[in-house]
């Protein structure tokens, strides 16, 4: 089994702690199938480059990961990795997760480069067309309301560091909450990361998103399919429950346009 | 947050994203790093085709760097070490740590804080400022 990025410098108050919807992230980018997927679709002596972004990063165990067994999920390690999170913490959290996996995992070089992890809402201030591989673990659980997005002022570490003990209890429940909490059919933030793919996918992209079966996968993909020109596949599973496959990891990418 | 991250960003308002003056963002108060890494000739071919040139040129000058060649290092030029190692240490070595990115077209500026750039929208504005931004200044 390829080692699980150390995330032992994290804090767990306001990040969400590795668990097993993380490491099926890790199973399944990292299976003989997926890996063989993604080498076929991103070959090392044709295509330039692969920007890697995971979105909603949390600890950063999954990009780390990415990162630092890229040979063995692309067959190559010249790739780019980027993170984006709502909570700074989770930013710097990630930054040191990628950097630290990559240093341990990649000696000699060539190494895979962690170039950033960026405070802000899912893709919001990516390039459009610049991501090949897109990866999102998302706030999966139905609940009735969905946590609204915190202010770039509430990630001012000057902020919660003058905060009184029940104020930053308060703030760090807040923020644990947007790393699970996912509104109507758990699936407000992911309908509003699906909707953001065409967009900010390049022609050869391709985006992992894990759903769990409260939010109707079969639904999901089925929908997918319906954007036209585009492909929706089981990659991953996990957690057989009454029957249904309690996680599931899906792949979307557009169908070749040559 | 590595130079090259500026390649592959752009404002978080979403009228802007249309606007050719979203792009690239300036780096104003850019306080820099240089951290080191193994120099990866081959890996700085490979990710050159992903370089927007005239956003690098312009993100270079606004950082202090040496003026870039006027077009992208394609043939001979890629077997140029020194070039490969210029554009090593611009896009992968140097970090920005603290500064702002601004965008040509609204004019808001995200700041950067100890290395991480922070894209929310202040809350005040919102979907507000989006509308304001896209009316007052034609986004």
């Amino acid at each position: 089994m390829l080692p699980t990025p150390d995330t032992s410098h994290v804090s767990f108050d306001t990040i969400y702690e590795p668990s097993e919807d993380s490491y099926l992230f890790l199973d399944t980018l990292s299976s003989a199938s997926e890996s063989k997927w993604l080498s076929e679709r991103l070959p090392k002596n044709q295509e330039a480059s692969p920007l890697v972004v995971e979105v909603g990063t949390g600890s950063g165990v999954v990009l780390a990961f990415t990162a630092a067994q890229s040979q063995q999920i692309f067959g190559r390690r010249d790739i780019l990795t980027l993170g984006t999170d709502v909570n700074r913490n989770a930013c710097i959290a990630t930054r040191k997760t990628a950097t630290t996996a990559i240093q341990a995992e990649q000696q000699p070089s060539p190494q895979s480069i962690h170039i950033s992890s960026l405070t802000a809402d899912l893709c919001a201030p990516l390039r459009p067309g610049s991501v090949d591989v897109l990866l999102f673990n998302p706030p999966y659980v139905p609940t009735e309301d969905l946590p609204r997005l915190p202010s770039a002022a509430e990630n001012d570490p000057a902020v919660s560091e003058a905060m009184s003990r029940s104020a930053k209890f308060d703030n760090d429940s807040y923020f644990l909450s947007l790393t699970y909490a996912g509104g109507a059919d758990g699936m407000e933030t992911t309908d509003r990361l699906l909707d953001s793919i065409p967009g900010v996918l390049s022609a050869r992209g391709v985006a992992y998103v894990l759903l769990c079966k409260q939010n109707r996968p079969d639904d999901v993909m089925e929908r997918i399919r319906g954007w036209g020109g585009w492909h929706a596949e089981t990659a991953g599973s996990s957690g057989m429950q009454a029957g249904w496959e309690k996680l599931v990891i899906v792949r979307i990418w557009r169908e070749d346009s040559s | 947050m590595k130079v090259i991250t500026a390649n592959f960003v752009t404002c978080a308002v979403k009228e802007c994203k249309t606007s050719p003056a979203s792009f690239p963002l300036h780096f104003q108060d850019a306080e820099l790093e240089q951290q080191e890494l193994d120099f990866q000739p081959e890996f700085i071919r490979n990710i050159l085709p992903r370089i927007d040139w005239e956003a690098l040129r312009t993100i270079s000058n606004e950082l202090g760097f040496p003026s870039l060649p006027d077009s992208k290092p394609e043939g001979d030029a890629l077997e140029n070490e020194q070039t490969l190692r210029d554009l090593h240490r611009l896009l992968l070595e140097t970090q920005v740590t603290e500064g702002k990115l601004t965008c040509g077209n609204c004019g808001h500026s995200y700041i950067v804080k100890e290395g991480i750039a922070n894209f929310l929208l202040p809350s005040h504005l919102g979907e507000k400022y989006c509308l304001f931004v896209s009316t007052v200044f034609v986004c």
